[in-house]
């Protein structure tokens, strides 16, 4: 089966945002993402204004996907850590549990020892948020959610609108 | 897989341009992009060969605007269609919520057509999804080529289940919105069911 949605809620999402932001600070990097596997961002901190985050998501993901299907040609499960050396930036891409992405840009005010460092303690925290989402999810299914979702009454004339019919 | 940010009011879901090589994806995508207003696009990203030719994806994101207070963002990929990229297709369709496949109106691109609509079911299938259920659109493109088949025959050759068929030409922008549209539909449909 695929995986279900992923939903996020307020708590979640502020809790993502704040070890997100938390590690940007710690890891003294310029800036820092977390994305799913999928390439959908789901939280960044740091110095945000000149990148375009939405392909680097989906690049990242590209990424991280095929750098997978490398992994499984030489019969390993994933490779969990990707690092990019550039001139003046570094790109560290890392795995967390089955779901997220952690991807930190930094330059020479931190190094990759720090980076390391302070991205494994952060997976972890990272990694109970994801099971907190999971366990609901699957909590959700199972009782046939007594969750109302805003997208039970989608009409028609509601899709010719995002068309600007 | 749609993903839903109640805390941004936010849905973001992945659509897919299948197909077997030449077919047009990618024209499909650079046509979406070109006319969309800029505001509301990002950056058409294309991993492609020097020749032009698609060698892992490309990639478009759109704003579409709102439904019911969340902000609706299409991620539009396309795959690359040459038969021994399979396993980057596979790699692409991870976490999709729609697919639109491209076939070609042309008479000898018939059995790739077909060929490929068989990949896509086995490609779905490894990624957890049956090609049966999930959202899909099936556009026949290129319907200006003198020796495009007639549409009665490709639906013959190539329909498999009761999905919307578009005729295109998406070099003219012909049936390109449509096609999208016609996915949106679904995908935004099944979220209501779900």
């Amino acid at each position: 089966m695929a995986k279900p949605d992923l939903m996020l809620f307020e708590e979640e999402y502020r809790a993502l945002q704040e070890i997100t932001g938390r590690l940007a600070k710690d890891a003294s990097a310029k800036v820092v993402f977390l994305v799913d596997k999928n390439g959908q961002q789901i939280a960044a901190a740091g110095d945000l204004q000149d990148i375009d985050a939405t392909s680097l998501a989906s690049l990242t993901a590209g990424n991280v996907a095929a750098t997978d299907g490398l992994a499984r040609l030489i019969g390993e499960k994933e490779f969990s850590l990707l690092f990019h050396e550039g001139e003046k930036d570094n790109l560290h891409i890392s795995i967390v549990g089955k779901r997220g992405i952690v991807v930190v840009i930094f330059d020479q005010n931190s190094s990759l020892a720090l980076v390391r460092l302070r991205v494994r303690k952060a997976s972890r925290e990272l990694q109970e948020i994801f099971d907190r989402v999971e366990a609901r999810a699957l909590q959700e299914t199972a009782a046939g959610s007594g969750f109302e979702s805003p997208f039970c009454e989608i009409t028609d004339e509601d899709i010719d609108r995002l068309f600007g019919d | 897989m749609t993903f839903i940010n109640y805390a941004s009011r936010e849905i973001n879901c992945k659509i897919v341009y299948y197909g077997p090589g030449l077919c047009g994806k990618t024209t499909n995508i650079q046509w979406i992009y070109e006319q969309a207003n800029p505001e509301k696009r990002g950056k058409l990203v294309s991993l492609a060969t020097e020749t032009d030719r698609t060698l892992f994806f490309d990639f478009l994101p759109l704003d579409m605007g709102t439904i019911k207070g969340f902000k609706v963002r299409f991620h539009l990929y396309t795959v690359p269609g040459q038969v021994f990229y399979d396993a980057s297709r596979k790699l692409i369709l991870r976490g999709c919520d729609g697919i639109i496949f491209v076939a070609d109106s042309q008479a000898a691109r018939m059995e790739a057509n077909i060929e490929s609509i068989a990949n896509l079911a086995t490609n779905l299938r490894e990624n957890g999804f049956d090609i049966r259920s999930i959202p899909y659109v099936l556009q026949f493109n290129k319907r200006d080529m003198p020796s495009a088949v007639s549409m009665d025959e490709m639906a013959r050759l190539l329909s498999f289940r009761n999905e919307p068929m578009i005729e295109a030409i998406a070099n003219k922008g012909v049936g390109v919105i449509e096609s999208l549209k016609a996915s949106a539909r679904q995908i935004l449909l099944e979220l209501q069911r779900s």
